[in-house]
């Protein structure tokens, strides 16, 4: 299969970036200042992420609609405003992850932003699940922008005056340079900052000015350092088909109103085991010293009996140390609890702490 | 001290009498991007040609490091263990990673002068 490109390809050519392939796409991983200067830029100052590869799912439809969806997400959607947004998943029956995803009630019915590698099958299964009595259009003629950091608020509102208004978790239409543009304040890296859907020929312009304003194109090598120092999951990682919400500690996105009645995919498995507690839940681990424990190493206790795993672990640059997640028994979930992380056959200690790693600049509300 | 030589898994060696400086190369870190870990063999122990003698990590990978020669580990720098950023600032200087007692210096022979390996590591990139 030919691999896809997004709009802004060129753009990211001629600021150097290094390639990789992500999810069928080229993207950038990084440009020439590296990962850990985007890093450090994007938490100072503001950073532009191309992420026009995942899925902007419209769906259109009434209050039928918002009844069907409720049968789907774990989310109280008839209470749900206009433009909030709630992030949720796509479970199957025994409430595995198909996807995690962004869900947005806007005047046509819903817009979900879903991770690229799934976009397909998540598709296909709400397809199913709906039938054909909505609009449903996966749309390819959008990008998607993230622009997040402490002055991305200032950059972006002197070009889309009034994106500053908008609370976290809230989004809108704006109009700029004679088309529409759906903001959402969000983001996935534990910094403030903005979505924006743009349409495909407009986007390089938009990003050329951003760029202008003083935001940095920031790859996706810096977009996972970040996204992990804020303890977010990421699909493929910390959330597959064989996990829960409520192993991966995701307890608080399903809605409380939801859990007395279920009545959605999944909802018995997540009633038990909310009452129950999961075997294995995710956690935030900090490895003495340097030592750096990638993906899939395996945890153990002190006597030598294996009590986990690692879904992701990286350097983290503004906690100036290495850092990880994963799943280990609930009995060492506790923070501070010591395990042990087998990294090249030796066992180097590491204790489980508490996620994030950094600390949030959610806006939380701006009135 | 001798000509630096080159190996094809892109480390460098010098040579003072019978005791061998070695490190990765420069194109290496760039290769690499930030590297933020650094482990290195113990002193006192052996390494064997080809075989690995220490780990580097950037933030997104790790990869090994490979002995160009053979011998004892002699002198390990601990600088670049506590402070692996001083890898991508030096490689080919101060950033050196350990140094060796050999044993057979004519597996030097094989090794890339300056020249070859600049040529090597250009079509290896491409």
């Amino acid at each position: 299969m030919e691999i896809k490109k997004t709009s802004l390809n060129k753009l990211h050519q001629s600021n150097n970036a290094k390639f990789v392939e992500f999810a069928g796409y080229e993207m950038p991983i990084q440009y020439s200042k590296g990962i850990i200067e985007e890093h450090k830029f994007t938490r100072s100052h503001s950073g532009i992420f191309d992420v026009s590869h995942m899925g902007q799912l419209f769906i259109h439809g009434d209050e039928t609609l918002t009844e069907e969806l409720e049968k789907i997400f774990p989310l109280d959607l008839k209470n749900l405003k206009q433009n909030c947004s709630k992030y949720s998943f796509l479970m199957n029956e025994d409430a595995g992850i198909y996807d995690d995803l962004i869900i947005t009630k806007i005047e046509e019915g819903y817009l979900i932003i879903l991770n690229a590698a799934c976009k397909d099958k998540d598709f296909e299964i709400l397809s199913n699940l709906l039938g054909s009595k909505f609009k449903m259009n996966l749309d390819n003629n959008r990008s998607l922008i993230a622009i997040q950091g402490p002055k991305s608020v200032e950059i972006l509102n002197s070009i889309i005056n009034g994106v500053d208004q908008l609370n976290f978790m809230t989004g809108n239409w704006f109009v700029s340079d004679n088309q529409k543009l759906f903001v959402t304040r969000s983001g996935y890296t534990g910094e403030d900052g903005f979505e924006i859907s743009i349409s495909n020929d407009k986007v390089e312009k938009f990003v050329e000015n951003l760029i202008k304003k003083g935001a940095q194109l920031i790859g996706l090598g810096a977009r996972d350092t970040l996204r992990l120092e804020a303890g977010l999951c990421l699909y493929g990682h910390e959330l597959d088909i064989n996990k829960t919400p409520v192993e991966a500690n995701l307890r608080w996105a399903i809605s409380k109103s939801r859990l007395s009645n279920g009545g959605f995919i999944g909802s018995k498995k997540i009633m038990n085991q909310m009452q129950d507690g999961a075997s294995q839940i995710r956690v935030g681990i900090k490895p003495e010293g340097r030592l750096i424990a990638r993906e899939k190493t395996k945890i153990f206790d002190d006597t030598d009996t294996q009590i986990g795993e690692i879904t992701s672990g990286t350097f983290g640059p503004s906690v100036n140390g290495p850092i990880a997640m994963g799943y280990v028994n609930k009995e060492f979930s506790k923070v501070d609890t010591k395990i042990l992380l087998e990294v090249r056959g030796k066992k180097h200690p590491a204790n489980v702490c508490a996620l994030p790693f950094y600390k949030k600049n959610y806006v939380k509300g701006v009135n | 001290m001798s000509e630096v030589k080159f190996s094809k898994e892109h480390e460098w060696i010098t040579l003072e009498g019978d005791v061998a400086t070695i490190g990765i190369t420069k194109h290496a870190t760039e290769m690499l991007g930030d590297i933020v870990f650094a482990e290195l063999p113990e002193k006192g122990s052996n390494v064997e040609k080809d075989g690995t003698a220490g780990v580097v990590e950037s933030t997104k990978a790790a990869s090994d490091v490979y002995t160009p020669v053979s011998g004892e580990v002699v002198d390990t720098n601990q600088a670049i263990v506590d402070d692996p950023s001083k890898i991508n600032e030096d490689p080919e200087g101060s950033a050196w990673f350990f140094k060796l007692k050999m044993k057979d210096q004519s597996e030097m022979d094989s090794l890339m002068n300056k020249e070859e390996y600049d040529k090597f590591a250009k079509e290896s990139a491409s």
